[in-house]
């Protein structure tokens, strides 16, 4: 089994990206409202992401 | 009207047979996807399950660890005992990484550290696949 080093930010959106695909397909009833909540969690998670990267980037000076 | 239409009983729906809905969700829980692909629900099946497996497969390839069930003060066996369920949730791709001799354990690393999450992840996907193949086999949902 091959190891792979995913930083941070590449870990984080790689687990976003999965669980929005799954969240998406399981929660809405049409193709299209499965694209659209997918891609609106998958936009949740990155500015979550971002947003408390940001913070703690500030927080600590 | 409305109001005393709210109030009459409705008739509750018949309920639906285990044996109609058991056998999928055992097969949903066993491989990632599986339960819709028996449904036929092939697109959603192969979406989901590809999912959940890539992220189990991440959280191999990060040496995460699998979580052992150990009790002790209430944050700790909730901590244990919840990942330990989480990961056995994942079916069968748990239980063979733990047969090929799969046996991560738990260092220090930010990247062992997400390798954990992706494997507990997987298995909450796999739960939340397992819903959604019940509720198609029970006729709540397309």
């Amino acid at each position: 089994m091959p190891k792979v080093n995913l930083s941070h930010m590449e870990a984080s959106i790689l687990l976003a990206l999965l669980i929005s695909v799954v969240l998406g397909v399981v929660t809405k009833k049409t193709d299209k409202e499965r694209l659209h909540y997918g891609l609106y969690c998958f936009g949740c998670f990155l500015a979550t992401l971002f947003g408390l990267g940001w913070l703690m980037k500030l927080g600590h000076g | 009207m409305s109001a005393e239409a709210a109030k009459i009983p409705q008739p509750a729906k018949p309920s639906v047979p285990i044996s109609k809905w058991l056998p999928v969700v055992l097969i949903a829980w066993a491989i990632p996807g599986a339960g819709h692909l028996y449904l036929k629900r092939t697109q959603r099946g192969a979406l989901i399950g590809s999912a959940t497996i890539l992220c189990f497969l991440f959280g191999l390839m990060m040496r995460g660890a699998f979580f052992e069930p150990q009790t002790g003060d209430l944050l700790l066996t909730l901590i244990n005992v919840g990942g330990h369920i989480a990961n056995i949730m994942t079916g069968i791709p748990y239980f063979l990484a733990t047969w090929l001799g799969y046996n991560q354990p738990d260092v220090a690393g930010h990247v062992h550290d997400y390798g954990t999450k992706f494997l507990v992840g997987a298995g909450l996907l796999n739960i939340l696949n397992m819903v959604d193949a019940w509720e198609i086999a029970t006729g709540e949902k397309e």
